[in-house]
């Protein structure tokens, strides 16, 4: 990216680099977000069903862990990957899995408290219905997430604000390499440090449009289908 | 239908997972550790690419202060550094983290103030310039991250018998950030600021800034690159990383280096000693 | 596949309920025993709907003991319940009652064919592949039936199931109760609609305020009420 540019210019000009470093941010964000989903949704709703010691303790870790600070899952998954940390043989620090890593383990709290929110207000009405039936914990579990399905969207939604949204995790894990594991907020970080002050901004903007259609996509999906199934 | 969800949700993530992770066999790339005022001032966008073509290798480069460069190839995390503090670097290698150090090319420092000079430093020396910042308690914002420049700064403070650590007082700010960051922020409050040249000419937030001290032969600011020591971090690439630094030190590296200007103004000059052969 | 148990005779054996201060069930004893139609009738608040949820085994009395077939801790395994406002489950209607049959045991195979009888049974064979949350509330009613129904339910229990319903939507759902009973299903359920209690019941509970006041043969109970209470209800005054 030459910063002759502005942004917009390098839209419009279809910049090569530009794209690979949206391509790169969509990449490792929505893969967080799917793996984050894959953990988060089935702990959340574990977390509404489930009574045992400690739930409450852990509910309210989870809800406080929504605001943990990217820098210090960044500082966290960096020592652990260090070709000195436990994990370091993997030699995988300074690449886009590294940033997904760190990612997922930023928004498994979010989507797992706001799931447990949900799965919790729709156990409330399903409670009887589905006692009844006879149906195993298991079976409520899945059972409430696919019935939630809508609502909780808005938890991936969520979740993956959040991972496009913040610099400081894949910053440090990623190394905000040029070609490999620059994203649009490391690289608007990059700019506004060597005060290309426009260039960061218009990047900026380019980064919250396409999160914008993102989440315009998902609700349109979310109202369609919800008209469609009731 | 919710099974099927999953299995999908799985089948994209472990895709872009594998994906993404580097193909490690025929992966010619190396991890190189290097300063904020080699990346923000465009070298590395123009030499790469020349030592990309002559040599297959990508070279990857972390920019960091040069103090947090050497940290993160002491974990065994880069396999070159590219820094510009000759004592920390000495030390590195000493302490054997560091095959060797090799000078690769210089810039200068240049003292950044407001249009307005409040402290009338332009033209002295840096030496003087400093005394009557100090003396006027006028704001000075310094890196404060153990970088090359933050290092350069105290001993430049040292020279001109001032003890900072003592001195310090609401005018001095510390930020703990990379030179464009500083750069933005004497921006902001109309400070003083040491930067180096190659960060300055490429700085485009300017504003009320400009060069206040220049020329001194205390402001010489000398880059030098190691080879992360392989017998302690087996996986250092150890051939690739020599390249790049024998390329660097090269007549064809230092040509390069040379030849990268911004505004038709050279920003750093090559002086790696001349090989025998 | 499901045990050879039964869960009748199911018997309240001095059953009472508190929530705080309020008493919302009082030292009931009953059997309910395969027969005709049982109607639970009495004025709002006599505690019809938490009587049925004792008996499903969905509320816990504060003392007393349920057993079904003899069985104190029983799965429901052949009792089935419909609520006044049954939840559907946000998916078709076939996949409704297709998930009733697999929480039932019913094997994988079987189960397209089952949805298919079952559906026809209820009369909502033309909206298998609609949304269970589009139904009109007469649909749904007669969808909750049918998941019921897919527990071959030796009992099946209803609480108020047309109370929200118009009248030929009633229709539909008493005409499928009345088959379900004259298949050998006990019906128990709850209703304020003594024309209902007419057209339906083989014998009525009636209760006030928690206890049961009278259970009597459905004939007997509309004609010659014996207890005061009884007596008020019948000609519509207000029993309290």
């Amino acid at each position: 990216m030459s910063d002759q540019y502005s942004a917009w210019q390098l839209i419009l000009n279809g910049d090569a680099a530009l794209f690979a470093i949206v391509r790169l941010s969509l990449a490792v964000s929505l893969s967080a977000v799917a793996l984050a989903a894959l953990i988060g949704m089935p702990l959340g709703a574990l977390l509404a069903l489930a009574r045992f010691p400690g739930r409450s303790v852990l509910v309210v870790l989870l809800n406080a862990l929504m605001g943990l600070p990217p820098v210090v899952v960044g500082l966290a998954v960096y020592l652990l990957l260090s070709r000195s940390g436990p994990l370091g043989a993997m030699g995988i620090l300074f690449t886009p899995t590294a940033m997904v890593i760190a990612q997922t383990i930023l928004i498994v709290p979010i989507i797992a408290a706001l799931t447990r929110q949900t799965i919790e207000d729709l156990w409330a009405e399903y409670r009887d219905e589905l006692t009844a039936m006879d149906v195993s914990q298991t079976g409520r579990m899945v059972t409430l997430l696919w019935d939630a399905r809508f609502s909780l969207l808005t938890a991936l939604l969520a979740g993956f604000g959040r991972a496009a949204a913040e610099v400081g995790a894949v910053m440090i894990v990623g190394g905000n390499i040029d070609g490999f594991t620059r994203t649009m907020t490391t690289a608007v970080a990059l700019e506004t440090s060597k005060g290309n002050l426009p260039l960061a901004l218009g990047l900026g903007l380019v980064l919250v449009a396409i999160v914008l259609a993102i989440n315009a996509a998902a609700w349109g999906t979310r109202v369609w289908s919800e008209r469609q199934v009731g | 239908m919710a099974f099927r969800l999953v299995s999908l949700a799985s089948a994209f993530a472990f895709g872009v997972l594998a994906g993404l992770a580097p193909a490690s066999a025929q992966d010619r790339s190396i991890v190189v550790a290097s300063t904020t005022s080699t990346q923000d001032s465009g070298l590395f966008g123009h030499l790469l690419p020349l030592f990309k073509a002559r040599t297959n290798i990508e070279v990857k480069v972390i920019a960091q202060g040069t103090g947090q460069a050497l940290d993160t190839a002491r974990r065994g995390d880069a396999d070159v550094v590219f820094v510009h503090a000759r004592s920390q670097e000495e030390k590195f290698v000493t302490d054997g983290f560091g095959v060797k150090r090799f000078d690769v090319m210089y810039n200068d420092f240049v003292l950044i103030g407001p249009k307005g000079d409040p402290a009338g430093v332009k033209g002295k020396d840096i030496e003087t310039a400093l005394r009557a910042i100090q003396a006027k308690a006028a704001p000075f914002v310094s890196r404060g991250d153990k970088s090359g420049t933050h290092s350069a700064e105290l001993a430049l403070w040292k020279q001109a018998g001032i003890d900072i650590a003592a001195a310090k007082g609401p005018w001095y700010r510390e930020i703990g950030q990379g030179m464009g960051p500083a750069l933005n922020t004497a921006g902001a409050m109309n400070g003083y600021v040491l930067a180096d040249r190659g960060t300055w000419i490429s700085f485009r937030n300017r504003g009320e800034l400009e060069i206040a001290v220049e020329g001194d032969k205390r402001l010489f600011n000398q880059y030098g690159v190691i080879l992360v020591n392989p017998e302690k971090f087996p996986s250092v690439k150890k051939e690739f990383g020599q390249i790049f630094i024998d390329w660097l030190v090269s007549a064809e590296g230092q040509a390069a280096i040379a030849a990268y200007k911004i505004d038709g103004q050279q920003l750093f000059f090559p002086n790696a000693e001349k090989k025998a052969s | 596949m499901r045990a050879p148990t039964s869960d009748l005779p199911l018997v309240l054996d001095g059953i009472s309920l508190q929530a705080g201060a309020t008493t919302i069930l009082d030292r009931l004893n009953l059997t309910i025993a395969p027969g005709p139609p049982t109607l639970i009738v009495g004025p709002n608040g006599a505690g019809k709907s938490t009587l049925l949820r004792v008996m499903m085994g969905l509320a816990s009395p504060t003392a007393g003991r349920v057993s079904w077939g003899g069985r104190t801790a029983s799965p429901p395994l052949r009792r089935a319940i419909v609520f006044q406002r049954p939840v559907m489950l946000r998916r078709t209607v076939a996949a409704n009652v297709a998930y009733a049959l697999a929480q039932a045991g019913t094997p994988r195979r079987q189960r397209a064919e089952r949805v298919a009888a079952l559906l026809e049974r209820v009369g909502l064979p033309d909206l298998a592949q609609r949304p269970a949350r589009k139904l009109s509330g007469g649909e749904q009613q007669r969808l909750a039936l049918a998941r019921a129904l897919a527990r071959d339910p030796e009992i099946l229990l209803l609480d108020e199931p047309t109370a929200s319903l118009d009248p030929a939507a009633t229709r539909g759902v008493e005409e499928i109760v009345l088959m379900a009973a004259q298949s050998g299903i006990k019906i128990v359920m709850a209703s304020h609609d003594l024309g209902q209690v007419r057209r339906l019941a083989g014998e009525v509970m009636f209760m006030v305020r928690g206890c049961l006041r009278e259970r009597a043969a459905a004939a007997d109970f509309l004609d010659h009420p014996t207890t005061p209470e009884a007596a008020a209800f019948l000609r519509g005054d207000l029993v309290i």
